[in-house]
């Protein structure tokens, strides 16, 4: 431990950026779908800066209430920018913070699956006509964004009510990823960003749905009152172009730079 | 207020109780009256669920009869079985998660019935089946009660098996601990408010009845001495 704190030290000196600032550790909320792509950024922060980041994932909604409540995090990224301007209603972050990234949805299968994978949602009709199809899974669209574009989606190619019965819903979009190639369900409609994560292509084919069908998906994050100046320096290095590659890579389009800084 | 969702939940438990109670009456009878090798063992066994994460039982539960399994395949090749995703697999789930809870009761109850009684109605040449509805099942009908009333609470709060197997189905799969922890996600707490008193209240008296319950038991023990 002591000779861990030593390396960092003398990476700090030796790096000189932060003189003699003392490795922090930054408590952060992030929203389930930016989940393989936060790991290697995360993992690049910490190795640069020597501050520790405690990243934890679930459902935007969930984090949001948590945070209403006195969660003791520093730094939110959320899925939307709903639960960021409603965290910013109630009083209890520190502006309106910035969009880090645009998601996109990916219609999914299991490779066992029948499902044949098409921008038309033909494969779709086509499994309805045969009932084949038992279950897809969304991520819940009252609760996550990402669910309440792919509604939106099924409602525009008039297959919501056909597919309606045989919706299973992920509490996050992570979790409706897992249903939709669990092989119990035979596909489903989840973030663009878990579906190219390599744990899951060995899993699952992917196909993903052209921008222009749906709503854009501004992630918006946003710190805390509480926030440290490591969390602070955090939230800068998400803005960078380091960050911002990550991002790309995992099928993320990305705001112009300081996009909606203030 | 989903009420659907507490409807569900009520159904869940009531189908849970009527196949696990029965099957612990057989169960906590021979255990009760007969001793044999391994005895011990299979009562540590079936206090296992008491000590296990329900996320445990979810995992396996998925894991076992999911359609990646052959378990899973095989159900629903023959029989067209599918638990996952499903309101039967929830009341499988229920059944095994409350297996302590049911049958420790029933059991305790068994054990308290005198042997002199149970000797007595042997000699007045009552069968078997006479013996246990005439006098067996009025004698334990307090740890029966006991046995239902905690299954069904624990039922009813029943998180995070549902959550891991459940798949939120509205009607099939979201029970009301999951309206509830959806509420609060969605902000709307008056709604998390009402239900979770819902719950408070139930629990409440169900312990009250059980607590009532089990000294009058503890007071036949008394009589008997």
């Amino acid at each position: 431990m002591m000779l861990v704190r030593l390396l960092v030290l003398l990476i700090l000196l030796g790096g000189g950026t932060l003189g003699f600032a003392r490795a922090e550790t930054v408590t952060v909320a992030a929203a389930a779908n930016i989940k393989f792509a936060m790991e290697d950024i995360a993992r690049n922060f910490e190795q640069s800066s020597g501050h520790k980041l405690r990243v934890s994932y679930g459902s935007s909604g969930n984090f949001a209430s948590q945070i209403r409540h006195g969660a003791p995090f520093e730094l939110f990224l959320s899925a939307d920018e709903q639960y960021v301007n409603r965290l910013q209603d109630a009083g209890v972050v520190q502006n309106n913070g910035v969009i880090y990234a645009y998601g996109r949805l990916a219609l999914v299968a299991a490779k066992s699956s029948p499902l044949k994978l098409d921008n038309e949602f033909e494969g779709l009709r086509q499994l309805l006509k045969t009932g084949e199809l038992k279950r897809f899974a969304l991520a819940n669209p009252d609760l996550a964004p990402y669910g309440e574009r792919a509604r939106a989606l099924l409602q525009q190619a008039d297959l919501w009510d056909a597919i309606k019965d045989k919706l299973v819903l992920g509490e996050n979009v992570s979790q409706a990823a897992q249903f939709a190639i669990s092989g119990s369900a035979q596909g489903g409609i989840v973030a663009l960003s878990l579906a190219v994560a390599p744990q899951f292509r060995t899993k699952a084919n992917y196909l993903p749905i052209p921008e222009d069908q749906h709503q854009p998906l501004a992630q918006r994050m946003v710190l805390m009152p509480r926030a440290s100046a490591a969390a602070n320096s955090f939230y800068q290095y998400l803005q960078g172009d380091e960050a911002r590659k990550v991002f790309a890579d995992y099928g993320f389009s990305l705001p112009t730079k300081a996009h909606g800084a203030p | 207020m989903d009420w659907q969702s507490l409807w569900l939940s009520g159904k869940l438990a009531l189908v849970t109780v009527l196949i696990l109670l029965p099957l612990c009456v057989f169960a906590g009878r021979a255990l009760a009256y007969h001793q044999f090798r391994g005895k011990s063992l299979i009562e540590a066994l079936i206090m296992v669920p008491l000590v296990l994460p329900p996320t445990v039982v979810g995992y396996y539960l998925l894991v076992s009869f999911g359609s990646e399994s052959w378990l899973g395949q095989w159900l629903r090749d023959s029989f067209g079985i599918e638990l996952v995703f499903h309101f039967s697999g929830l009341v499988l789930a229920s059944i095994l998660v409350n297996i302590p809870f049911a049958l420790q009761p029933i059991q305790r109850a068994f054990e308290a019935i005198p042997v002199d009684v149970r000797d007595a109605a042997a000699c007045c040449g009552m069968s078997k089946s006479k013996i246990l509805t005439r006098i067996e099942l009025p004698m334990i009908w307090p740890g029966l009660v006991t046995a239902l009333v905690l299954t069904f609470s624990h039922v009813l709060g029943e998180f995070g098996v549902v959550l891991m197997m459940g798949g939120n189905i509205s009607g099939e799969t979201k029970t009301i601990s999951i309206a509830i922890y959806d509420s609060v996600q969605a902000f709307d707490f008056d709604a998390a408010g009402i239900m979770s008193l819902i719950l408070l209240l139930f629990a409440i008296s169900a312990l009250a009845l059980t607590t009532s319950l089990s000294r009058r038991m503890g007071g036949q023990h008394e009589r008997q001495r």
